[in-house]
């Protein structure tokens, strides 16, 4: 399912311009990775994605629907949401309640919810934890639940904003996998964060927002090494980018395992 | 004299049956700036909440072992005179924001309130707040209205406010972008010049490696290390238990397999000390 975006523009009301002039379009089974500093819009676009916004000038289409002409409720077939805050999105009395929620309300059969529900628990490891209160859970379980809650609704477009502030180690990884399953089974996932070495190493194009217009749009290799222009939307590339910069390896380097075969090589070089 | 003195506390939550704290005890210095890393569920929150004095006051449930600052026991002081030096930082700044007030400078203003401090010098040190934290424009906002990384600043300058001897901040900059971490820790650092004495929950490991004199290393309940932070953070005894290691300390570990990293040299934690050693290394290879 195709994102078109088409010369979007939205001033906030008051005036305040979030966007100005945005377009790309997304291939159906892409992973996309939207970085920038804060205020540069990116929450701002990926809620223009499920209609929350609306464009004030521009288009915006998803698989050909235009998103000023269809409702939030529709649009939720196409395009899940995950809040950065679990807290802003969780209601019900427990997991497993919470995470069906989405899938009966895209009215599906009742064995398909089951399926789904089962399988985005197992996917967050909170199979063990569907009869518990969300809130009786650690920040870190809630964000699981909020990701398996989207994830059930098994749309064809997943947004995650920020899916890892405050997540440990453990938990970072746990939402790595989840991005890896999703583009095995062919989802465009469309990724908001700060996080540019989560960036670097799950995501092959990555969107620089400065300001509400695009600075960079490539593949990760490309637009993560670009120091200079990156600076300009206060985003550093990712550290072993800059380790490998600083090294002296040609090439952006996006993970341990392409550092250390490069670091092999130069130090046999010589 | 230590400011701050954890002897042996355990510390079980209400209508739950595993302690969350297990027999820690730790001694802070007036002035020394203590970061504190664990997986999540290590109970470092928790610890947050029994040196700054909700436990025993708010979260009821089962303290054993004593909680000092400055030579008084938590638990023969009360919430209202604990904060005068103890200030907490919440994790979650929605959840800190008191809610009862319309700006954001009514919202700094609560805490002052509360301990009577006269109008004049309130607005000073609410003004003074608002510069440190880079919220000066936000002041006639509603806290509500407001992102999270702006929230977290409000939520900081709150604290901050107060003059507390003790600031203990919880994970501080979740909620911000690279810049906006980067100025929220100059901040904390400009406190902790000043004398301030800073206990600090915190991921961002390559940030503690430059800014804190010591890192207590919790796991399960437990003080699992402690030490200079480019000892704790490197250190095998963290590995595979969760711990967030630098990208940088997992690179040289990887290269130092193949001998490719630096002979008894300790592994990096920054960019800088991650570029010293592998141009060592390559230097000698040649």
């Amino acid at each position: 399912m195709q994102v078109q975006i088409n010369n979007l523009f939205y001033a906030y009301p008051g005036g305040i311009n979030a966007l100005n002039g945005i377009s790309f379009s997304i291939e159906p089974g892409e992973q996309v990775a939207i970085v920038g500093q804060n205020g540069a819009g990116k929450t701002t676009l990926a809620r223009h994605l499920n209609g929350l916004l609306q464009p004030t000038s521009g288009q915006l289409t998803i698989g050909g629907w235009d998103t000023r002409s269809v409702s939030v409720a529709k649009l939720a077939s196409r395009v899940g949401y995950v809040f950065q805050n679990p807290d802003e999105q969780l209601f019900c009395k427990t997991v497993g309640v919470e995470v069906a929620f989405g899938p009966k309300n895209l009215h599906y059969s009742p064995q398909r919810i089951d399926e789904l529900v089962s399988e985005a628990l197992a996917l967050t490891e909170l199979t063990e934890k569907r009869d518990i209160n969300p809130y009786d859970l650690s920040p870190t379980g809630r964000k699981m639940v909020a990701l398996a809650s989207i994830i059930s609704m098994d749309t064809p477009i997943v947004i995650f904003d920020e899916p890892t502030t405050g997540q440990d180690a453990a938990s970072v990884a746990r939402i790595a996998s989840v991005i890896a399953h999703l583009r095995k089974h062919g989802k465009t996932v469309i990724t908001i964060t700060h996080d540019i070495d989560f960036c670097a190493e799950n995501f092959e194009r990555v969107i620089a927002l400065s300001q509400g217009q695009v600075l960079l749009d490539g593949s990760a290799n490309e637009v993560l090494g670009q120091q200079e222009i990156l600076a300009r939307t206060y985003v550093d590339p990712p550290q072993l980018t800059r380790l490998g910069i600083r090294l002296g390896i040609p090439g952006t380097i996006r993970s341990q395992v392409e550092f250390l075969a490069a670091y092999r090589t130069l130090t046999s070089k010589d | 004299m230590a400011l701050v003195n954890l002897q042996n506390v355990s510390y079980t939550y209400p209508l739950t049956e595993k302690p969350v704290l297990k027999d820690i005890s730790l001694q802070v210095q007036p002035g020394e700036f203590v970061a504190i890393i664990g997986p999540n569920g290590a109970g470092k929150s928790t610890l947050c909440y029994a040196i700054s004095g909700f436990i025993p006051h708010f979260f009821k449930g089962e303290l054993t072992g004593r909680v000092e600052v400055a030579g008084i026991e938590s638990r023969q002081s009360t919430l209202s005179e604990w904060v005068l030096s103890v200030g907490l930082a919440f994790q979650n700044p929605f959840n800190q924001i008191s809610g009862a007030k319309y700006t954001v400078f009514e919202e700094i203003a609560f805490g002052l309130e509360n301990i009577g401090v006269p109008r004049d010098e309130m607005k000073a040190r609410i003004d003074a707040a608002m510069a440190l934290t880079g919220i000066s424009a936000l002041a006639q906002r509603s806290p509500f209205s407001l992102s999270g990384g702006q929230q977290q600043r409000v939520a900081l300058a709150s604290i901050l406010v107060m003059q507390p001897q003790v600031l203990v901040l919880d994970e501080p900059t979740s909620q911000l972008d690279p810049i906006g971490t980067r100025e929220v820790f100059g901040v904390i650092r400009e406190m902790s010049k000043k004398g301030m004495t800073v206990i600090l929950v915190e991921h961002k490991v390559e940030w503690i490696a430059s800014f804190a004199d010591r890192v207590v290393a919790l796991h399960e309940g437990s003080i699992l290390l402690e030490g200079s932070p480019s000892e704790v953070l490197t250190s095998p005894t963290l590995e595979g238990k969760g711990f967030g290691v630098s990208r940088y300390t997992q690179a040289a570990r990887d290269a130092a397999r193949e001998g490719l990293w630096p002979a008894q040299r300790r592994l990096p934690v920054t960019l800088d000390e991650a570029v010293e050693g592998f141009e060592g290394q390559h230097a000698s290879s040649n």
